[in-house]
């Protein structure tokens, strides 16, 4: 059993990779889906409303209790909205661009795949790191690449369905990620000065920076950081109050107006891709990835330790998922001219003087 | 009338960074999240109807369960959207309620056309015609959806009024036939 994990977890034999890469695209699906329903949920609950609690399986509902259950929460909605994304008719308008337009959705998921799996999610009692990419832990530095990339899918869809509001949806979130990916590096450029020691092999590492907070949390010694590169992934996962390229009262859908049925689909679970993706980065870095509250000890030991280090990174990754929708839900969006104030005279110099402000201290500290 | 100029107070650093508006916001979504729903989960429960609710046209019987339309067809004329269509009938000689002379052999209401708009009760001098409680008309058939008299009557119900109009009619008619005033 314990041969078993390890090797899934780090063989490098081609059925290992394969069963990886499936879990990473089994685990973003399904939590997408199910982010989808948070915020459904979520949002009923802040209006005053009950939310999705009709949808059923006669199967499922045959079960006492549990199958009442599960409808009343909702939990079978997701499954009838993907089926009904992939069983909708796909149409293929006439006036885009034709080979960028079926692209685009996968050009916009792919990056979000793929920072999935570089991150990591726990560890194991004998040190190995619980991810799907073992022994490539150039962490943050591949994160941002790649995260950044998701734009393209954006840039993409806007440019080739070739009519007015998706170009301006376009335009808005290439302009807003180069404006906050900015503010965002340098937020975190801090924290690294802070982890790192100097000589370390592995400087940019995710786990070497989780390991480090196993007192007390990044948010707590960096908060200014902390609170630039929060505002800084709600921008890059196009979320409320940033969601620029989407505005649906402005620019009808913006970016993903022509696409329809298993198209815009994709799109939908890589708009929660990056919201998975930004929680884990602010979780990982900032709020003590796998560790349980900061200053207690951990809870068990061996494998037992490490499922509840697993555990309490899904916990507050679910508690920050829950955050972006509650955000979403209470304030509304920024003017795009408020956005790039707000990203170029606001950040990126607040980001710069607590880049300094650590400098001096450190010098001080010496 | 004065003039009331209203001072623009410049915003302080705390409410320029958004910040402390933010968690206001949050904190006010968050005691909205606590508080039940308000829905009504609709075909499980229903809404309570206001006495005066004008829903689907219906046929009454007065409280000794006599049939108050004497088919006189002014609803039919008045009704704008052409929704009733009334087949007039005699009531048999020996009947009880012979001397009302005529009561309607057959009654419809298409409720496709009808438009709630309550012209037919407004003009029925019998009272016969009521705008009742009922809401939600549903059929899958256009068949369906016409209400012929038994069910007018089904949804009808008896209404309790006062009135007896033809019962003292029919006393004031036999006091003067025994020689009455």
């Amino acid at each position: 059993m314990e041969q078993l994990l390890k090797d899934f977890l780090l063989s490098k034999a081609w059925y290992f990779i394969a069963a990886r890469g499936l879990t990473a695209i089994v685990i973003l699906m399904s939590i997408a889906a199910y982010a989808v329903l948070l915020e459904r949920k979520a949002s009923a609950w802040i209006q005053g409303r009950v939310g999705p609690n009709r949808t059923n399986h006669p199967l499922i509902a045959w079960i006492p209790f549990l199958g009442t259950f599960l409808q009343k929460g909702g939990f079978i909605q997701p499954a009838a909205d993907g089926l009904k994304f992939l069983f909708k008719e796909d149409p293929l308008p006439g006036h885009v661009r034709k080979t960028t337009y079926v692209l685009a959705p996968i050009v916009a998921l792919a990056p979000a795949l793929l920072s999935l799996v570089m991150l990591p999610f726990g560890r194991l009692p004998t040190g190995e790191v619980i991810t799907l990419c073992p022994g490539a832990d150039i962490g943050v530095l591949f994160m941002f690449a790649i995260s950044s990339l998701g734009v393209y899918g954006i840039a993409l869809a806007g440019w080739s369905a070739n009519s007015k509001y998706p170009f301006l949806g376009a335009v808005r979130g290439s302009a807003q990620l180069i404006s906050y990916e900015l503010a965002m590096g340098l937020s975190v450029l801090t924290v690294f000065l802070a982890t790192a020691a100097p000589g370390q092999d592995n400087p940019l590492s995710l786990v070497a920076m989780v390991d480090g907070q196993q007192g007390a949390w990044n948010v707590l010694c960096h908060p200014v950081a902390a609170l630039i590169f929060l505002i800084c992934i709600f921008a890059e996962a196009n979320r409320h109050p940033f969601d620029m390229p989407e505005s649906e009262t402005d620019l009808v859908g913006g970016f993903h107006t022509e696409y329809g049925s298993f198209k815009f689909g994709l799109f939908f679970v890589a708009e929660y891709g990056h919201m998975v993706i930004g929680s884990s980065l602010f979780i990982l870095m900032f709020l003590g990835g796998w560790h349980f509250l900061p200053w207690l000890p951990t809870v068990g030991t061996g494998y037992v330790a490490a499922l509840f280090g697993a555990a309490w990174f899904f916990a507050k990754l679910v508690a920050f998922l829950f955050f972006f929708v509650w955000v979403r839900w209470t304030i509304p969006r920024f003017r795009y001219d408020q956005v790039m104030r707000i990203g170029w005279r606001v950040l990126l110099p607040v980001a710069v003087l607590n880049l300094l402000a650590y400098f001096l201290w450190y010098a001080i500290k010496g | 009338m004065a003039i009331k100029v209203v001072e623009r107070r410049p915003l302080s650093l705390a409410e320029r960074t958004y910040l402390p508006q933010i968690l206001a916001g949050l904190k006010v979504t968050w005691a909205n999240m606590l508080r039940p729903p308000v829905t009504l989960q609709y075909p499980e429960e229903r809404p309570a109807i206001p006495t005066g609710y004008r829903g689907v046209p219906t046929l009454v019987r007065d409280p000794n369960g006599r049939e108050k339309c004497v088919s006189c067809q002014l609803c039919e004329f008045v009704c704008p959207p052409k929704a009733i269509r009334i087949t007039p009938g005699a009531i048999a000689a020996d009947a009880p309620n012979a001397h009302v002379e005529k009561a309607p052999q057959e009654f419809e209401i298409n409720m496709l056309r009808c438009i709630y708009c309550g012209l037919c009760q407004e003009v029925c001098p019998e009272e016969a015609i009521w705008l009742q409680s009922q809401y939600s008309m549903t059929g899958t058939s256009r068949e369906m959806m016409v209400n012929n008299k038994a069910k007018l009557y089904e949804l009808g119900g008896t209404l309790p009024d006062g009135h007896y109009k033809w019962d003292r009619k029919k006393a004031e008619a036999e006091r003067q036939a025994h020689g009455g005033h």
